[in-house]
């Protein structure tokens, strides 16, 4: 897809101390590097999102190391427990060196 | 017709040259354990980590798993069918809720999902689950 | 028949009563909001009920149609309301700046594909009422039949008429159309010289080797396929059944696929519009 999209699902307020839920999805082909050209039979070359981080103040509170199995329009769901009010931000990167961001505040009581 | 094992091969060449038989390349047993000693320094114990995943895979391309390991450090999952084993590994802070990671993989055909689980003091647990997938379906 | 029992003999196709790899009983609600997936088929229909695709699918594909979040086809829908806004063409106009609130304008649009074109004077699908737009308005390129641009953007136009029955009128001008892609729909054609009656019609519920069969509804269109990793359009998958049966696939927006699209579409009127759904 020409533009590499990442949404997050982010809720506006949260208990301090209690269970979040965070979902995040990207659009990206993740290119496995495995598939052949049908015209030329060359191999078309790896191009996927290799690393996901979480953010919140600053602080990293969850990252994911992604391989070529993971499948295109990478969907990460984690969990996290925030005790502040504050700022999370969700940053992407492509193997090509590219980072993609979004930034999400969270009011926390 | 006597076929010895030269012509044997050869007819398998062939066939795989022309996409009629399909020759799946597996991740090696050796590649899928070196995975899981360079993550572990070990061998894992079997246990202490869950990994949910649909029984059959409706799509190899696109099948949903989650792992949960309570208390880990992080999680790495890896895909023993398919032709690279490594697939993603989750790193958990103390601002986890839970030590749980949930994605969409792909997978090239039926095989077994390892999870392994690492403490903050390095010790490891592992699990495994076996997830039959189709592929292919009609339609283009 | 004989023929296509001989080929089953073969072992070229395998089909088997199903047993229950999809929910087949669920009820597809989004949001307290109920969609008829299953209803007492029309007058004159070869079915006793119209079932839509989403029925066939297993448990995990169902659940991720239901959310617009995790369901990746919104992701397409999404970049298509990108798209609405922006200025393209010689002419300096977005789609915004002639249809305004798409909610409105397109509400009920996608019940009603493909239909007849006064101006153009032939039937039209979505993509091509797109591009005639493009064109005519905007003056801008037309968007190529599978492009992300032109995916995102019937996605988007099809979520307008979410949960709203499928409505295709077969009368009128729609009528020789319509008789076209009846005909077409039972004309057996390629290698294995079947038609699309004999696994949609006479074996939906089976499943065909490891895929389970469905009636070939329209209503989920354009739908992001597993299988496909991606957004594809109705004529994609005209095409790739009609390569799965070693035939030579009509062109994307031909008058057969166009015929074939609206006698299909007629067939699962009542069903609610499901777009963008979400597919094996």
């Amino acid at each position: 897809m020409s533009k590499i999209k990442p949404r997050v699902k982010v809720p506006r307020k949260a208990k301090a101390g209690e269970a979040v839920t965070i979902k995040t999805l990207i659009s990206h082909s993740m290119e496995s590097g495995q598939r052949k050209d049908k015209k030329t039979g060359d191999l078309i070359p790896r191009k996927i999102i290799n690393k996901f981080v979480a953010f919140y103040n600053g602080e990293t509170v969850f990252s994911a190391d992604l391989e070529p199995a993971v499948a295109a329009n990478p969907y990460i769901q984690f969990s996290v427990k925030l005790s502040e009010p504050g700022t999370m931000r969700f940053e992407w990167t492509d193997d090509d060196g590219s980072t993609y961001d979004v930034e999400k505040k969270i009011k926390v009581a | 017709m006597e076929m010895t094992r030269r012509d044997l091969f050869a007819l398998a060449a062939g066939l795989a040259a022309v996409g009629l038989i399909n020759v799946p390349a597996d991740a090696s047993t050796d590649e899928l354990q070196a995975a899981i000693e360079k993550f572990a320094g070990g061998t894992p114990k079997t246990g202490g980590v869950e990994i949910t995943a649909p029984e059959i895979a409706e799509n190899g391309n696109t099948v949903p798993i989650e792992v949960d390991a309570p208390g880990a450090a992080s999680i790495l999952v890896l895909a023993a069918g398919n032709p690279r084993p490594g697939v993603a590994t989750f790193h958990f802070s103390k601002m986890s809720a839970e030590s749980r990671g949930a994605t969409r993989i792909r997978l090239a055909k039926t095989q077994e999902v390892v999870a392994v689980a690492k403490m903050a003091d390095g010790s490891t647990t592992m699990a495994r689950r076996e997830i039959k997938v189709t592929i292919g379906g009609c339609g283009g | 028949m004989k023929r296509f029992i001989a080929l089953c003999a073969v072992g070229l196709l395998t089909l088997s009563v199903s047993d229950a790899v999809a929910d087949e009983d669920a009820e597809l609600v989004m949001d307290g909001q109920k969609f008829v997936t299953k209803l007492k088929a029309p007058e004159g229909s070869p079915f006793d009920e119209i079932i839509s695709g989403w029925r066939f699918r297993n448990a995990e594909t169902q659940a991720l149609q239901t959310d617009d979040f995790e369901n990746p086809a919104m992701i397409f829908a999404q970049y298509g309301e990108d798209l609405w806004e922006e200025v393209d063409g010689a002419a300096g106009k977005s789609c915004a700046d002639c249809h305004g609130d798409a909610s409105e304008s397109m509400k009920g649009l996608r019940a009603v594909m493909p239909k007849w074109h006064e101006g153009k004077k032939t039937l039209m699908t979505l993509e091509d009422h797109i591009n005639w737009s493009r064109e005519e308005h905007m003056k801008a390129k037309p968007w190529k039949w599978e492009s992300q641009e032109m995916l995102a953007m019937t996605a988007y136009i099809s979520l307008q008429s979410r949960g709203m029955p499928v409505a295709v009128k077969t009368d009128g001008p729609a009528a020789e159309w319509h008789a076209k892609g009846k005909e077409l729909y039972y004309q057996r054609v390629g290698q294995l010289d079947i038609a699309c009656a004999h696994c949609h019609e006479n074996n939906f519920g089976n499943m065909i080797r490891a895929d389970h069969l469905s009636q070939g509804q329209m209503n989920g269109f354009p739908t992001y396929r597993l299988k496909w990793q991606g957004m594809g359009s109705i004529h994609r998958r005209f095409s790739g059944c009609m390569k799965n049966i070693r035939a030579t696939p009509y062109k994307r927006g031909s008058d057969e696929f166009t015929a074939l699209e609206l006698y299909l579409a007629s067939r699962g009127n009542g069903l609610s519009v499901e777009a963008p759904s979400l597919r094996n």
